[in-house]
């Protein structure tokens, strides 16, 4: 991974600069992202997180700066011209954003009737298998969303996030707001899928215990700079008291030696 | 990987048979975007028969979970042919993500549509169950009606007070259009009859019996019900979704208590006002029309009112609409507590809130001029 060059980085972000009014979100902000990676993006609430997320997938523009996602620049795209692109990323977001009005195999069926020429019944096989695939059961397929657990619609949210077998995939909170049961279910999850397909995932989270199992690099987000950015065992090892503090705190430490324990 | 970044190097994904008759040869990238052609192909290879049947795969260039799901496919349907099959040269990445799939492929669910009979049952008991749910419905409220009066200081005097002026003050300017429009168009249609019998005068009969009657109530209802009902069932429906409603109970809050009643209460104190009130415009459009059409002059036309509606008509109308108020406000509220968790079933239930309010409040008006006619009024 270190031979790579940031000019094939899938996500390269230089000199980004957000602002709020008179609230700066991003100050100057560059990082990339390398094929294959498991990339993670943390930083305590409102530090700008989601907002860089939403940037780079042309649903908010910063001020100034330039996001490069497969080498096409994206800040200033219009949603026509994002359409490529929009066809090799998945997107799961915080909640899911399932639609409630289908079923999660319609939800996953519909993007693939939305942009490729394949017919109704191998578009139903193909959905099917991407619901295996994120350990949902066969008969998750025809229910709808209000009648799945939190963890199921996450999946299920994963599953047409990756209907498409997108190169990039790109995970708001994968695991918040699920039992700790359902969450390691999670990591093995995204682990799983970028050894078999080869993806680049990129990730804005919270979970400590997630990052220490799945990550391959983590970038540390505050105060609108990158705190710090490199594999959680550089990272514990900071001098900067912000990301000192995030891995140091009483919930850091547990998961730490959790990390050591599995290791 | 660079191949899988790149879209452009790839090439559709191809089958076709090899040098040998038993050989088929799989060639381009079997990923999402280039499979599209291989459907038709994969349809004419059926060959029924026996024998060892090699897969080369060597000529895969790219694969996916889709195009792995359709090698497995192919592979699984041959072999339930008859075949025995045999892949070789796929690149071991690939068969990683072959062996993935052939793990995780669900078997097929055979999802047998529901046969003729066994709908119309279905639709027959959500029926029987609806007109079960709307009468407890209705219990429970008059149950929690009399709580209230018991202990009059739970009555929610602030929610009813706001529903007032929702549901009641901000109808005003439409309810009042509307049956002044509908006093002209009466008095318009009855006018070219009237004046042949030079019977000009009658025309206050006509539109006053009419509006006070029948149509100011149902008008005034009709509208309320579009406005007001549809308002209700889409805030409960959201509610229910968001779980605020269950919020609610758990912090000891009676939602029918604090959503139901003060509509329901406000709606009959608002919908007879407002009928009083499109009872006064109708006649005013009735007689500028009888003035303009027939001759009639705005004093003999409102003497003539005097003598036409009797105390008995004009209770008889203002008297249904607490009824109709009940209806419009009780079958809002229920469809929104019939919402079930998604967008798409709040819109479902606002719109039969409507529909059933509607239909409701017309067919109850057409039992009150079945009563009122046997009981002579």
């Amino acid at each position: 991974m270190a031979s790579v060059q940031p000019a094939d980085a899938v996500i390269d972000i230089r000199g980004l600069n957000t602002r709020f009014g008179a609230t700066v979100v991003h100050d100057n902000v560059s990082l990339a992202v390398h094929p294959g990676e498991i990339f993670s993006l943390v930083g305590a609430s409102g530090c700008g997180k989601s907002t860089l997320l939403r940037e780079i997938l042309v649903l908010q523009r910063p001020q100034s700066g330039s996001i490069r996602v497969f080498g096409r620049e994206v800040v200033g795209m219009n949603d026509e011209e994002a359409l490529p692109l929009r066809r090799r990323w998945g997107v799961m977001f915080e909640r899911g954003a399932l639609f409630s009005s289908l079923t999660v195999k319609e939800n996953v069926g519909m993007v693939l009737r939305e942009h490729t020429p394949l017919g109704a019944d191998l578009i139903d096989e193909i959905a099917a298998i991407k619901i295996a695939l994120t350990g949902l059961p066969p008969d998750a397929g025809p229910k709808y969303p209000s009648e799945l657990s939190g963890g199921m619609r996450k999946r299920a949210a994963l599953a047409r996030a990756l209907a498409l077998d997108p190169e990039l995939l790109l995970l708001d909170e994968p695991t918040a707001g699920l039992d700790p049961l359902s969450a390691s279910g999670i990591d093995e999850l995204v682990h799983q899928l970028r050894d078999a397909l080869g993806l680049t995932i990129m990730m804005v989270t919270h979970d400590l215990d997630l990052l220490w199992r799945a990550a391959d690099r983590v970038a540390v987000l505050g105060d609108g700079h990158i705190l710090g950015i490199g594999s959680m065992n550089e990272l514990s090892e900071s001098a900067d008291p912000i990301i000192r503090e995030y891995f140091y705190g009483p919930r850091g430490r547990a998961a730490r030696e959790q990390a050591w324990k599995k290791k | 990987m660079t191949d899988r970044l790149d879209p452009v190097a790839e090439t559709g994904a191809d089958i076709q048979t090899g040098s040998a008759p038993a050989e088929l040869r799989c060639a381009g990238a079997w990923v999402l975007r280039g499979i599209s052609g291989l459907e038709p192909k994969l349809a004419r290879l059926p060959r029924s028969g026996s024998g060892e049947l090699t897969i080369d795969a060597s000529a895969v260039s790219a694969m996916d979970t889709s195009g792995a799901w359709l090698l497995h496919r192919t592979m699984r349907d041959l072999e339930r042919k008859g075949h025995s099959v045999r892949l070789q040269g796929l690149r071991p990445e690939f068969q990683t993500l072959l062996q993935l799939i052939a793990a995780r492929a669900p078997a097929p669910v055979a999802e047998a549509p529901p046969s003729l009979l066994a709908r119309i049952g279905r639709q027959t008991w959500n029926s029987i169950a609806n007109v079960f749910g709307m009468l407890s419905f209705l219990g429970e409220n008059a149950s929690a009606l009399l709580r209230s009066i018991a202990q009059p200081h739970r009555i929610r005097w602030r929610a009813i007070g706001y529903n007032l002026q929702v549901t009641g003050f901000e109808a005003l300017p439409i309810t009042g259009l509307l049956s002044f429009l509908m006093g002209i168009v009466i008095a318009y249609q009855g006018a070219e009859q009237l004046r042949q019998f030079g019977a000009n005068i009658y025309v206050a009969d006509l539109v006053g019996l009419s509006m006070v009657r029948e149509l100011s109530p149902m008008l005034t209802a009709i509208i309320v019900a579009g406005r007001s009902g549809s308002a209700y069932a889409a805030q409960i429906g959201t509610m229910k979704v968001t779980e605020e409603i269950d919020a609610l109970r758990t912090i000891g809050v009676g939602p029918l208590d604090l959503l139901v009643l003060p509509k329901v209460l406000a709606l009959i104190i608002a919908l007879p006002l407002l009928t009083v009130y499109t009872d006064v415009m109708g006649m005013l459009g009735g007689a500028i029309m009888a003035r303009a059409q027939l001759d009639v002059s705005f004093g003999a036309f409102f003497d003539r009112l005097d003598e036409a509606i009797t105390m008995n008509s004009y209770l008889v109308g203002v008297g249904k609409a607490p009824v109709f108020a009940v209806i419009i406000a009780l079958v809002g509220c229920y469809q929104g507590f019939q919402v079930g968790g998604s967008a798409d079933s709040v819109g479902r239930q606002t719109t039969l809130s409507v529909v059933q309010s509607v239909f409701l409040v017309i067919v109850t008006d057409a039992l009150f001029s079945i009563l009122f006619s046997w009981l002579d009024i």
